[in-house]
């Protein structure tokens, strides 16, 4: 016993979200809630999770802590170092790599002086390497939030990040 | 049953089960390293591909059912050809590097790889390095070797019931560990060694000390509790180097707990006992045996002639064997002496003479998993006896209603149904609403002298819950456990529990403390009857309790270290350092042994020595000496036979521990197993107790002179500081707070401790461990206690 409440690391709007989603499973399951508690976790501490945030969320869906730690650990989606303001999700895969992904990638590290996984110095951007994400059709392409940024250009790539603060 | 074939014999399978399982049963191998028996199938190794007749692609035979008519093949060309591709894929992270690893010579891998890998590795690439983290001071962790069969997840959340370690990342980044640093806490902990088929987690105690090809393994029984679990000592040259579980259905499967497996440390603890000391003027000097044993003759005798043999008593281990204690209560009982006793940590002992020949578990250990209710009182069960715990385990998640009243609110791996958690003397209030509740239910009047008494106690939901429970179960049992037997009130806890028990229909069992307690009974170690339960015709009856509080002239202790084995502490180091004439039979020395004794007899430990325990179950388990005794020591049962000669006694002729027990046995024809314990009606329990009450818990390390010294148990979380633990609300009434140091008062004794605030302790009583060098300064275990701030 630490004698502090994890669960207090939730807020109480995360705690409702949570909640909404517990709801869709029947009682003796809210473990089925985890995937969505961890999103809603990572959202309410600027997009990356800690393991006190995730015990929190083991806690609050009585589940072991470890088993939590695996499926945040499993998808690639789930942060566990912390990111930019502004989290840039480049797909590199087959689709993207043949229309010029890799230019891409190479003028955004040029841009920003980070390599992937990296976070740019006042935190406003960091950069990812993504598997499909199911655009092809507008290879290349990022992710930016919830936003998808296709037919990219160079000249393209820097008005997008010029217009996020 | 299913009709298979499998390379071409045909075979009955039981409907159901998977092919590797119908192939083992028919003793043909299928190579495998995920699958294990006793856990869920993953079907992640995939060793175990086999050619199935019609199925498009080889078949992992963990996970396919037998099913009528199938053909089956195991070492076809196909199937071969599947399970070599398999092996190369798990050879390629795994580092080959048999030679410095710990696992080289008894690792699955190495065995399988012989028969199934390439001479050669393709795989020119950089292997994959994972960091290990530390997970305590009885598991190393080698995570590089690790091949993610992931038995050791399976086995936390399925067998000890507490997830520690997991499998985070995926594909190529996945890895087997805790996630964070952390030590595992499972008291079952040590069996993923066993489980784990590569060197992945190998024994930190072992590592790096033998080679499996060296030791030489030799069958025995767990000294630590009553159980009776099935060891393996591993020897090599005269030296025990490891502890392993020896499978036994009906007892403990194939698990033992940490406790058995790491307790050897301290059979090579530098605290070993080697020669035979006599105490001249002040002065210890190590002696000859004969010397020494002549010293007891004439100590004995002398206090005989001036004192009276009843000024005599005697103290013995209840993990001593059968043997000893048999020839040990003979040798007391023909010098006139009916003063022995092996139930060191009880204090209760008004209703002993209502008792069956020896205590039981009312039922075999396998019955328990079958039970559909438990009710257990006083009783951490989960630490006191651990292979119980995972049976009951067993049983809860199968849907039983396991039930506790307990003194504090302990932490259990399974679901618990209902639960009471209150101080001693309101233990015995909470059983007499369940049994009123009972009696409302069945309508049988309540048994004599129990009616009025009964009056006062109103029945709480819970009570009634637990006592409907335990009525509607088909298949029910009551249990006393260790912090009841010990307590003051056990006589009055023992008649309710039997009460419950035989109101609900439910058997009642106990589960006594140390390896041997139904052979200490059996072979007449306790004062008021002779060995299976002969009634003696002894008037004045002196208990472990009244010869530890009442001075007598001279004792013979063997096994025993009262200061921390009894419930009197303090009463015994006084009465031990004012007796005339003390004699130790030990494996281990102390300097308060140095202090009371006047001469020290070294014995064997229960690797050293043939003997008998006899188990809860009645289940009477002979082994025969490991180890050569070490030094100068010798079997304790030689020791007392040697004593019966040097006495000029009759009878001690014996010339192998076997004859010993075969003696008992014959008198004991069958000994009855029964719970029967006739009715006497408690003493008035409803006045409330104003004072604070102790509960004397002996952690679960520290319950024998063995244990206590082996070392990594020492360093593991359980191993319970010593301190005063208390709720909230029972230290502020005392004005102590988390982290003060609190004076302790007791039976004439005084230490001071720190405080630990510990919600799970119920109200009117604070947990003082018992059986730790720092409470053996305090009176009773279980009783009235004074803490103050100063």
């Amino acid at each position: 016993m630490t004698g502090r409440n994890l669960i207090d690391l939730l807020t109480k709007d995360s705690r409702a979200g949570i909640d909404r989603w517990v709801a869709k499973y029947p009682a003796e399951q809210k473990q089925s809630a985890v995937m969505a508690a961890l999103r809603i976790a990572q959202d309410q501490n600027d997009g990356h999770l800690t393991t006190d945030l995730m015990d929190a969320v083991a806690e609050y869906l009585q589940m072991d802590s470890i088993a939590v730690y695996e499926v945040a650990t499993f998808y690639s989606m789930y942060e566990m170092k912390p990111v930019g303001r502004h989290k840039i999700c480049v797909c590199t895969n087959i689709s993207c790599m043949l229309c010029g992904s890799e230019k891409i990638v190479e003028h955004l590290q040029e841009k920003l002086g980070v390599g992937f996984g990296e976070v740019t110095p006042y935190g406003r951007f960091s950069l990812k390497e993504v598997e499909c994400l199911g655009a092809c059709v507008g290879a290349p392409m990022f992710q930016i939030g919830e936003h998808y940024y296709e037919h990219l250009t160079a000249e393209k790539v820097d008005k997008i990040l010029d217009e996020l603060d | 049953m299913a009709d298979i074939e499998i390379n071409g014999k045909t075979i009955k399978a039981r409907d159901g089960v998977m092919v590797i399982e119908a192939a083992d049963e028919a003793g043909i191998t299928i190579p495998r390293f995920c699958y294990h028996e006793k856990l869920s199938v993953a079907a992640s190794c995939r060793m175990c591909l086999v050619e199935v007749e019609k199925a498009p692609k080889p078949l992992p035979a963990c996970a396919t059912p037998v099913s009528d008519g199938m053909k089956v093949w195991t070492n076809s060309p196909r199937a071969l050809a599947a399970q070599k591709n398999v092996m190369e894929f798990l050879l390629i992270n795994h580092p080959l590097d048999c030679p410095i690893c710990d696992q080289g010579g008894e690792c699955e891998l190495q065995d399988i790889a012989v028969g199934y890998g390439n001479d050669v590795s393709r795989f020119a690439e950089i292997k994959r390095v994972v960091k290990s983290n530390d997970i305590g001071p009885l598991i190393v962790t080698d995570f590089t070797r690790c091949i993610h069969c992931t038995r050791c997840v399976r086995f936390g959340q399925e067998i000890a019931g507490i997830r520690e370690l997991g499998a985070t990342g995926r594909g190529e980044h996945m890895e087997i560990g805790t996630y964070v640093e952390k030590s595992v806490s499972s008291e079952l902990s040590g069996n993923i060694i066993d489980l784990c088929p590569v060197g992945s987690l190998t024994s930190k105690p072992f590592r790096f000390t033998a080679r499996a090809w060296e030791l030489t393994d030799s069958a025995a029984v767990s000294p630590h509790d009553c159980v009776g679990s099935n060891l393996t000592l591993q020897t090599r040259r005269n030296k025990v180097m490891r502890s392993l579980p020896r499978a036994n259905e009906a007892i403990n499967e194939t698990w033992i707990s940490d406790r058995d497996r790491f307790g050897y440390v301290g059979l090579n603890s530098e605290d070993r006992l080697r020669t035979p000391m006599i105490k001249v003027a002040g002065e210890w000097r190590e002696i000859d045996w004969k010397t020494a044993l002549e010293q007891v003759v004439k100590g004995v005798k002398k206090l005989i002639d001036t004192q009276g043999a009843d000024q005599l008593g005697a103290l013995v281990s209840p993990g001593a064997t059968l043997e000893e204690m048999y020839l040990l209560q003979k040798l007391m009982r023909t010098l006139g002496s009916a003063n022995i006793d092996h139930r060191l940590r009880q204090i209760d002992f008004s209703d002993q003479d209502l008792l069956p020949p020896f205590p039981w578990l009312g039922q075999n250990i396998e019955q328990l998993e079958k039970v559909n209710a438990a009710l257990l009182i006083g009783s951490n069960v989960r630490k006191e006896q651990p292979i119980i715990g995972h049976r009951l385990r067993k049983a809860a998640i199968a849907g039983a209603n396991i039930m506790f009243v307990n003194p504090v609110d302990f932490m259990f791996n399974f679901p618990v149904a209902e639960k009471l958690i209150g101080n001693p003397a309101q233990m015995v209030r909470t059983l007499a609403a369940i049994a009123k509740a009972l009696l409302d239910i069945t309508g049988e009047a309540a048994p004599e002298g129990l009616a009025s008494l009964l009056e006062n106690i109103s029945v709480g939901d819970t009570e009634l819950a637990i006592a409907e429970r335990l009525k509607a179960a088909e298949n029910a049992t009551v249990l006393l456990g260790a912090l009841a037997q010990g307590s003051q009130r056990l006589s009055s806890l023992r008649a309710l529990s039997v009460l419950i028990a035989k109101l609900s229909g439910a058997r009642f069992g106990q589960l006594s403390e140390g390896a041997n307690s139904s052979g200490g009974w059996l072979a007449g170690a306790v004062p008021h009857r002779g060995p299976v339960g002969q009634k003696t015709s002894v008037t004045s009856l002196v208990d472990a309790s009244v010869m530890l509080e009442h001075p007598l002239r001279g004792y013979l202790l063997m096994g025993v270290e009262p200061e921390l084995d009894s419930s009197h502490p303090v009463a015994a180091t006084k009465v031990l350092n004012e007796a005339e004439f003390v004699v130790s039979l030990t494996p281990f020395l102390s300097e308060q042994m140095k202090q009371y004794a006047d001469v020290l007899l070294p014995i064997s430990p229960f690797s050293e020595t043939s003997g008998t325990f006899v188990n809860i179950e009645g289940r009477w388990q002979s082994f025969a000496g490991a180890v050569a005794p070490l030094g100068d020591s010798r079997p304790a049962w030689k020791v007392l036979r040697v004593l019966g000669n040097l006495f000029d006694l009759p009878g001690f002729e014996y010339i192998s521990s076997e004859q010993v027990r075969d003696e008992l046995k014959a008198s004991c024809g069958q000994a009855e197993s029964s719970a029967e314990v006739a009715w006497r009606c408690p003493a008035d329990f409803n006045a409330v107790s104003v004072s604070l009450l102790r509960v004397g818990e002996v952690p679960i390390y520290a319950t024998d002179a063995l244990v206590r010294r082996s070392e990594p148990l020492q360093q593991t979380q359980d191993a319970m500081a010593a301190a005063v633990y208390l709720n909230e609300s029972v230290a502020t009434g005392l004005g102590l707070v988390d982290g003060d140091i609190a004076q302790v008062v007791q039976g004439g004794g005084s230490v001071w401790l720190p405080v630990v605030i510990d919600e799970r302790v119920a109200d009117g009583c604070t947990v003082i461990p018992a059986a730790l060098p720092e409470t053996a300064g305090l009176g009773a275990i279980h009783g009235p206690v004074d803490v103050s701030k100063n």
